[in-house]
């Protein structure tokens, strides 16, 4: 059995972020265990521009932002296996995983960072009737075909969901010549970035049908065709409002879901509506030594956060494995009013910095009031100009406030009239 | 080409004659219109070895399914092919239901199932704690099972060409003409010419037996419908739950499959069409109502894919197995739909012996009767898989995350007799794709592999032959 400080699993921006951090804060014996053959994580497909502005305050491709961070690990003596699938993490934090080099390997490590990143959701999820035919596809595996593979998945487009991956492919195929029919959005409003909405769909005169769905496909080898319908308010499709569109291609981007059967099979609880592990301030799962960030705690839609909240789990790993206690109680959080969850699910009232809250709401919500409260008490509040389901908002906790919460307290945040 | 015999139709009837019919010293083509076997019927079904009592005394149905369930379990051991011996339940929910379930076991009792007894519904809580409270007993057959359809095929079809057999696939019976005792199949692909037809073509068994002037098969297409939920719903239930079965078959079931995921269906319609294997919105939510009244607590987020397959009914609600009127080297095997894959070990051994007594040919002395286990990486221990990564390191690459398949058992899947040739393919043998994900992560490495394996570029390869085209042309 091999033996290290720290073993990352995953090596997207988030593991490389928690590993360069963690090297940062003196430890040693680090290793990133990652299955596809290159660093880099989702980005290596993300050819487009738009990572970086708020984290190294440019505007870079997929592959450039992760590039910067390879190279700092690479100029480190942190160890790296790529090709390396994780199989299973063990209860005393025992991490196996194997590939056609090394064979079957088991390392014990004192900290774990899970950064593990996230999977879409598949057709079945969504039980669309009609045909098996091929050409239907989620928006990453299309990406994966055209800027990994270089080849078009399809000639004419229809997009169901109007996810980030989904829009960028709307403006990726149109680029590569294919014409792009439709993004249908189950939901009144999108799911996306509106920067996405705009450079991805309206510079191309792509229309975008809200409350619409894929109802049916058509064909029996490749796909030839979809029927959309509008749906109403509960989701239901109309009657009548059926339309037939030809199209050799659909791609779904219809929601992301953190990738945690490595997590569940350890025993660490997860939350409920972010689908990953329940952490405290720095990422600490319920499981000693455990630590999570990136799209495996929450899906993400910019990657400057990711990177953000990995650097926090690579110093709460640090601080691990050089046997800092932590000593103080822990205070709740939880969302409210149309705040559909918090991360950090809990907070040590002895931490030692302030705490940024990351949460995403659950509808569209314009000229409101953000506020923080404990008990009847309102922490700190403020005004929102709008706030969508497509973008995760934050609100930062001041260490002084942290320290000044009652014991056994809960802290929620809400969304009132302004 | 000339054979002694053309099987035509690669589903579970066609592939298990050819098995059986392999033993012998003939010259056997199997052909099939598809690019794989197991591409009709017999990869969309409950995939259920019944007990036996549903069909009526006398009938070749009863005498078949209860024969073949008997020998299911020694062949899929022969064939390393998962089954379980699980046993299933027919629900009463009223008291017209308790009588019924007793006329069923009277059938069972004639049709000679071993092992039936009716249960009270203490008993059935006991087996199965998630079935509704409303139920009143229950019929359990403890002979019943389940197995994997499809990859029971394909283990038939690699023992056959193993010892023989030629696999020509994208291969469509036409026509059928005869001159001089000899048989002349007009194909998409060529002519092949044989001295004896077998007609297993499943929904197209009546058009093939037409071919030769036969045109006494009348079949209904009847379409089912299904639900497939994540394995983390595997615990819902343990036997084959049923409902009492009524005039369009046996009703909707909910049944764990021998990968540990949940089946709830089929509906029952009757179809214009035969290979319309859609979904519809109205079928899978029939199918998830009825289910509730089995098994409440099931849950529909838990689905991870849906699909239908379509079965021959014979309006004489009796398969037709024997030498056609037309020919007396022509044997059909039409009207097979349920329990057809529960009767398709004892329909192979019926006509192997249907043709032998005109053949009398030699057993080969080398027939290999078995088919080596495959490998299979996710159940395997440390030490195992250790070794076996040693071996080979190509089972050390993980190209499925989901399900935990390795490149190594997708490279045999493609070299294996009558292997994988699109991405459907190396998913039924190896279930590469066939996860949480459904392919999403792994579909193009299998595409990559299956270009490299087969000396092709990435855009021929094919979802499942024909036109199922997964990518096209080079982007700019
Ligand atoms: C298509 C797309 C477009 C985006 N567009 C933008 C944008 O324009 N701007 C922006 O700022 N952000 C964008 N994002 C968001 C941002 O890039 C992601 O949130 C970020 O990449 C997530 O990083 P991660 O490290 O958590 O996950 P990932 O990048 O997914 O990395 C996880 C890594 O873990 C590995 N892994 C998983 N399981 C195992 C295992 N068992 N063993 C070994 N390794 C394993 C995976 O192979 C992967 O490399 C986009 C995201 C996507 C998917
Ligand atoms: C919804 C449903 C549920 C079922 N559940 C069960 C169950 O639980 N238990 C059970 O025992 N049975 C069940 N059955 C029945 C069982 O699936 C069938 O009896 C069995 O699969 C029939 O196999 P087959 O080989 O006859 O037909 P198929 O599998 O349809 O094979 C016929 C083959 O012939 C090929 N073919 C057709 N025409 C031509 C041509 N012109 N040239 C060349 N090839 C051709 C086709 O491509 C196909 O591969 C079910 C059936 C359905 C539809």
């Amino acid at each position: 059995m091999l033996s290290y400080d720290l073993a990352v699993i995953g090596g997207g921006p988030a593991g490389m972020a928690a590993a360069l951090k963690a090297r940062e804060e003196g430890i040693e014996k680090i290793i990133i265990l990652e299955r596809a053959d290159t660093l880099g994580g989702i980005l290596e497909q993300c050819i487009h521009t738009g990572f970086g502005l708020h984290y190294f305050g440019e505007e870079l491709s997929g592959p450039e932002y992760a590039g910067r961070f390879i190279k700092q690990v690479y100029d480190t003596d942190i160890e790296v296996k790529t090709d390396t699938m994780v199989l299973d993490i063990s209860k005393d934090n025992v991490v196996t995983a194997c590939n056609n080099v090394d064979g079957l390997i088991t390392i014990k490590a004192t900290a774990i960072v899970l950064a593990m990143g996230c999977r879409e959701r598949p057709r079945g999820a969504l039980s669309i009737a009609g045909s098996r035919a091929s050409g239907i596809m989620t928006a990453g595996t299309a990406q994966k075909y055209v800027n990994i593979n270089g080849y078009m998945p399809g000639k004419t487009v229809v997009i169901l969901g109007s996810g980030d991956i989904g829009l960028i492919m709307a403006r990726r195929m149109t680029l590569e010549g294919a014409k792009v029919k439709a993004v249908c959005e189950l939901m009144p409003y999108s799911g996306g970035l509106t920067r996405n909405i705009v450079q991805c769909l309206e510079d191309f005169g792509i229309p975008l049908r809200l409350s619409c769905t894929v109802v049916k496909t058509h064909g029996k080898e490749r796909l030839e065709g979809v029927t959309v319908a509008n749906v109403d308010e509960n989701l239901k499709p109309i009657p009548g409002t059926e339309e037939y569109i030809p199209c050799d291609t659909l791609m779904l981007s219809v929601g992301l879901i953190p990738e945690n059967e490595l997590s569940k099979n350890a025993g660490i609880e997860l939350d409920r509506i972010t689908n990953g592990p329940s952490v405290d301030e720095y990422r600490e799962t319920l499981h000693k030594g455990v630590f999570a960030c990136g799209n495996v705690l929450q899906v993400h839609d910019l990657v400057d956060y990711v990177t953000q909240e990995s650097q926090i789990a690579g110093e709460g790993a640090a601080k691990y494995i050089k046997g800092e206690k932590k000593t103080g109680e822990y205070v709740k959080t939880q969302g409210e009013n149309g705040v559909r969850y918090i991360v950090p699910q809990r907070i040590n009232r002895e931490t030692d910095k302030d705490v940024k809250l990351y949460f995403r709401v659950g509808k569209v919500f314009k000229n409101v009031r953000l506020s923080v409260k404990c008990g009847d008490e309102v922490i700190m509040s403020r005004n929102k100009k709008k706030m969508t389901p497509g973008e995760m908002e934050n609100i930062l906790i001041k260490l002084d406030t942290i320290k000044s919460l009652p014991s056994g307290s809960t802290i929620t945040v809400t969304v009132e009239e302004a | 080409m000339k054979y002694d015999v053309a099987v035509i139709g690669g589903g579970v009837v066609g592939a298990l004659i050819c098995k059986e019919l392999s033993k012998y010293d003939v010259k056997i083509a199997l052909v099939e219109k598809c690019n794989d076997v197991a591409m009709g019927t017999t990869k969309a079904n409950s995939a259920i070895v019944h007990g036996g009592f549903d069909a009526m005394p006398g009938t070749l149905k009863a005498k078949l399914n209860v024969e073949g369930t008997r020998i299911m379990p020694s062949l899929c051991g022969d064939l390393n092919v998962p089954y379980r011996n699980n046993g299933s339940l027919v629900l009463a929910f009223s008291d017209e239901e308790v009588e019924h379930i007793k006329v069923l076991y009277d059938r069972g009792v004639k049709n000679g199932v071993p092992d039936l007894e009716i249960i009270s519904k203490e008993k059935v809580k006991e087996l199965e704690p998630n079935v509704s409270d409303e139920v009143k007993a229950a019929l359990l057959s403890n002979s019943a099972g389940i197995v994997c359809p499809y990859e029971l095929t394909i283990a038939a079809a690699e023992v056959a060409v193993t010892n023989g057999v030629e696999f020509i696939r994208n291969c469509e019976v036409k026509a059928i003409s005869e001159q001089g005792g000899v048989y002349e199949l007009e194909t998409s692909t060529g002519k092949i010419e044989a001295r004896y037809v077998i007609n297993a073509a499943g929904n197209h068994s009546d058009e093939i037996a037409a071919m030769i002037g036969d045109d006494s098969i009348e079949l209904v297409a009847r379409k089912g419908e299904y639900y497939l939920l994540d394995k983390s719903y595997g615990s819902l239930a343990n036997h084959t739950i049923f409902q009492c079965p009524n005039k369009m078959g046996k009703g909707v079931l909910v049944t764990p499959t021998v990968d540990g995921n949940i089946l709830i269906g089929p509906s029952a319609s009757d179809e214009n069409e035969k290979d319309n294997t859609d979904t519809t919105p109205e079928g899978l939510e029939f199918v998830l109502s009825k289910a509730f009244k089995s098994v409440p607590s099931i849950n529909i987020r838990g689905a991870i894919t849906s699909f239908a397959g379509v079965r021959a009914h014979p309006v004489t609600d009796d398969f037709i197995i024997g030498y056609s009127d037309k020919s007396d080297r022509f044997i059909n095997c039409a009207g097979i739909e349920s329990p057809g894959l529960s009767a398709a070990p004892a329909i192979a051994r019926y006509v192997e012996s249907l043709l032998i007594e005109k053949l009398s040919p030699e057993i080969k002395k080398d027939y290999a009767a078995t088919r080596k286990a495959p490998v299979r990486f996710r159940h395997m221990n440390e030490q195992q898989r250790r070794e076996l990564i040693k071996k080979n390191p190509a089972y050390g690459r993980i190209i499925c995350r989901c399900e935990t398949i390795t490149e190594g058992e997708i490279l045999d899947a493609i070299h294996a007799p009558a292997g994988a040739r699109d991405v459907d393919g190396v998913k039924r043998r190896t279930r590469a794709g066939m996860g949480r994900c459904q392919g999403g992560f792994c579909s193009s490495k299998v595409v990559e592999i299956l270009a490299k394996e087969l000396g092709k570029d990435m855009n021929e390869i094919t979802k499942f032959g024909g036109n199922s085209k997964i990518i096209f042309e080079r982007t700019k």
